[in-house]
């Protein structure tokens, strides 16, 4: 047979099977894709027990009841196998987290400065978009012993240093009960409604506000209860984890270690507390309703001792709470999140006047409160794919200065979404992130005082392993 | 291109699923006022349990060949923890029990954090994997005679049972699940099992089917259907059973209990000393 017949019948056999692989890959990719059966989970864990990560959570990362009960008993599944020295020594409980993504970022009244100067003469709707990355979690976290429980969490951005996200050591079941467990480091706070799991990545819709507010003009240091914090825990829960509490005391720092207040180095002096009861009940044919309240009690600097112009000590420390309830309603494959907070600063705080020096108040000065909240549901279409959409809103109800507006500050947000897991091993996994989110704040534009809204528009692959 | 696939196997869960098995939509399990649906279980089923007991329900899942022990094959419908007699099939309220409380020294964890209709759904789910659920009924629930107090005198007498019975085998002199038989226990899918280990519980430990001694009566005279633990349903008196439970009991030296108080009243250390051992 001629050479170039023989070329030509084997580039048409090459052919033939680039188009059957082809074809076998669409398959099995549809297949894959299609299934919505498998789960997806923090695959650390996936890889030590064998469950599928779906067993854990209701979409990841949001944790259901098993999950819950599975992180309150210490990352134990109480199976006489939790302890590292049951697993294949080449074990290595890590994951790491990372969202390559394109997206838009819109404020429709940013000041811009004047030609040849640094001060803004008007507002101008600005639009960035492009593609993105975002930061980089590498967690690690289990058990050391049984009952011994740890989690490490280095996080870092694109030009950032390193940070502690979390660091912890946890002693779980003391006296062989689930209603004691000492945990110490530094910490998720334990918000039933966690926004450290939650669905929403972008940057409008990334953190809820209610759990990061401070007022305009405030200087408090406190970033809120979303931050981690630096303390000692003590936690406990029945055995299904449907009855919760904890109670942490913790240093008065915002999780910041280096003894450090507010950004100012080895100033720290006080503690804060930090409270939170929550119950689940199972109603028929819906599913796990839980119902909680929280309160954090804490206190802030309003000015520093200094030595060579350098902060030492933490002086004029002053009250602020955060205090409030909410709900977790499950309908079937639907579940709503309800979330109310009360939050209040001391009038030094809110007028951002040190302590010892009354006479900077202004007249009528008075500590700031407001009130907030949000509704966010998810419908959980099977555990591959799951809708969200949230309304949140904070208002003040009081001004620490009577000059200012009474709507400053205040936020409208809303932010709907979908993610799609086309890829869900139980040792890996890929999440389709698509989100719109905006955010009205009252008065915040810088020339007019009118609202300023900001948009976010994400689009991301959302991957761990 | 050769996909590799064991044929056989292959064609039996598909006629098993397609063909055979209860349709998913019509099978109920019932416990106290819980109906369970099996089209609710389905879904249940493929988030929590499909990763280790596979899609068929045949413990084939994607991770059972790094589990061990395997995860249950539903298809063969033998279960471990039942009140019934040895070869039957469970109650709905066993498999409920064993959905909720979980095995230990295996990968099944205890799913009670998971609404008890999210559990009955799943036992109904279950049940639609094998034929058996069709033609055959749940064996009769047996009863547990109230447990006579634990004596010196009982603890003695089971420890003689433990010998004639010759428990020793398996379970080893101590309780240590380390007898002569030991090292050539399989089970029923021939993979290596180990018999329980006795001597190193502590207060928090569980047996395979449950935690109190009615529990471990229970599973003398049931057995656990698929390992090489036989029911002695009809070789042992009630009696005679209760008092294996109470030496067993002080096999769990490092355990509190009423048979090890009843040992250290005697003046003796531990159970290798006690009267009969």
């Amino acid at each position: 047979m001629p050479r170039r017949s023989l070329l030509k019948d084997h580039c048409k056999t090459v052919r033939q099977q680039m188009w059957r692989l082809l074809f076998i890959g669409l398959l099995l990719a549809s297949f894959i894709a299609g299934t919505g059966e498998r789960g997806y989970a923090i695959p650390a864990f996936a890889r030590k027990y064998g469950l599928p990560c779906s067993a854990c959570h209701i979409g990841w990362p949001i944790l259901n009841n098993f999950g819950l009960a599975f992180k309150d008993n210490g990352y134990q599944l109480g199976n006489d196998k939790d302890s590292p020295i049951y697993q294949n020594p080449s074990y290595w409980p890590i994951t790491f987290r990372v969202t390559p993504q394109w997206h838009l970022e819109n404020t429709n009244k940013v000041g811009i400065d004047a030609p040849g100067t640094t001060t803004p003469s008007s507002e101008q709707s600005i639009t960035t978009h492009g593609f993105d990355l975002s930061g980089l979690d590498i967690w690690t976290a289990g058990t050391l012993y049984k009952n011994i429980s740890f989690s490490v969490l280095p996080s870092m951005a694109e030009g950032d240093a390193f940070h502690f996200e979390n660091a912890w050591v946890r002693f779980d079941n003391l006296l062989n009960s689930p209603w004691l467990n000492v945990k110490v480091g530094k910490f998720e706070l334990d918000n039933l409604l966690s926004e450290k799991r939650f669905l929403t990545l972008s940057n409008v819709g990334g953190s809820w506000f209610n759990y990061h507010f401070t007022p305009q003009a405030d200087n408090n240091g406190f970033g809120g209860i979303g931050d981690n914090q630096i303390g000692i825990e003590l936690a406990g829960h029945n055995q299904n984890s449907y009855s919760r509490y904890s109670i942490a005391l913790l240093s008065s720092v915002d999780g910041n270690p280096g003894l450090t207040s507010a950004g100012q180095g080895g100033t720290s002096r006080t503690y804060d507390v930090f409270v939170n009861i929550n119950q689940g009940f199972a109603v028929k044919g819906l599913g796990v309703q839980r119902i909680g309240a929280y309160a954090y009690i804490g206190q802030s600097p309003t000015y520093f001792l200094t030595s060579g112009g350098t902060p030492v000590e933490a002086k004029g420390n002053r009250s602020f709470s955060r205090v409030g309830a909410y709900g977790w309603w499950f309908i079937k494959d639907l579940d709503i999140e309800t979330f109310y907070m009360h939050g209040q600063d001391n009038v030094y705080l809110g007028n951002s006047v040190a302590a010892n020096d009354p006479g900077g108040l202004p007249q009528g000065a008075v500590g700031p409160t407001w009130n907030g909240g949000f509704v966010e549901a998810h419908y959980t279409v099977n555990p591959q794919f799951i809708f969200t959409g949230r309304y949140e809103l904070v208002h003040m109800s009081r001004q620490a200065n009577p000059a200012l507006t009474p709507n400053l500050g205040n936020v409208d947000s809303f932010t709907i979404g979908y993610r799609w897991y086309p890829i869900m091993l139980s040792r890996a996994g890929l999440a389709f992130h698509n989100e719109y989110s905006q955010a009205k704040m009252g008065n915040l534009a810088p020339l007019s005082g009118t609202d300023e809204i900001n948009r976010s528009l994400m689009i991301g692959f959302d991957f761990d392993y | 291109m050769v996909i590799s696939m064991n044929s056989d196997k292959w064609i039996v869960n598909l006629v098993l699923t397609l063909g055979v098995a209860v349709p998913a939509w019509t099978q109920q399990a019932h416990v106290g006022n819980l109906t369970g649906h099996a089209d609710s279980g389905k879904k249940l089923y493929r988030r929590y349990c499909v990763g280790c007991h596979g899609p068929l329900g045949d413990g084939n899942g994607e991770n059972a060949p790094w589990i061990d022990p395997k995860p249950r094959d539903f298809v063969a419908a033998t279960f471990k923890c039942r009140s019934t007699p040895t070869g039957t099939l469970p109650t709905d309220q066993d498999l409920y029990n064993s959905v909720s409380r979980g095995f230990t020294n295996s990968n099944m964890p205890h799913w009670d954090s998971l609404a008890p209709q999210n559990r009955i759904d799943l036992v109904a789910y279950l049940k639609t994997f094998s034929p058996r659920w069709q033609s055959e009924k749940a064996g009769e629930v047996i009863k547990v005679p109230p447990e006579p107090a634990a004596t010196s005198q009982s603890i003695a007498h089971g420890a003689d049972l433990f010998q004639k019975m010759e428990c020793w085998k398996c379970h080893g002199q101590q309780g240590r699940g380390d007898g002569p038989s030991a090292p050539t226990l399989t089970d029923s899918k021939d993979q290596p099992i180990r018999p329980y280990n006795f001597a190193d519980a502590r207060d928090d430990s569980r047996f395979k089917c449950g935690v109190t001694n009615e529990d471990l009566y229970r599973i003398f005279i049931t057995g656990l259907d698929g390992t090489p633990m036989p029911s002695f349903a009809d070789v042992i008196q009630p009696n005679d059973a209760w008092d294996l439970v109470h030496y067993l009991r002080t096999l769990q030296t490092k355990r509190h209990s009423k048979e090890n108080d009843v040992v250290k009243g005697t003046g003796h250390k531990t159970s290798a000393s006690a009267p009969g051992s």
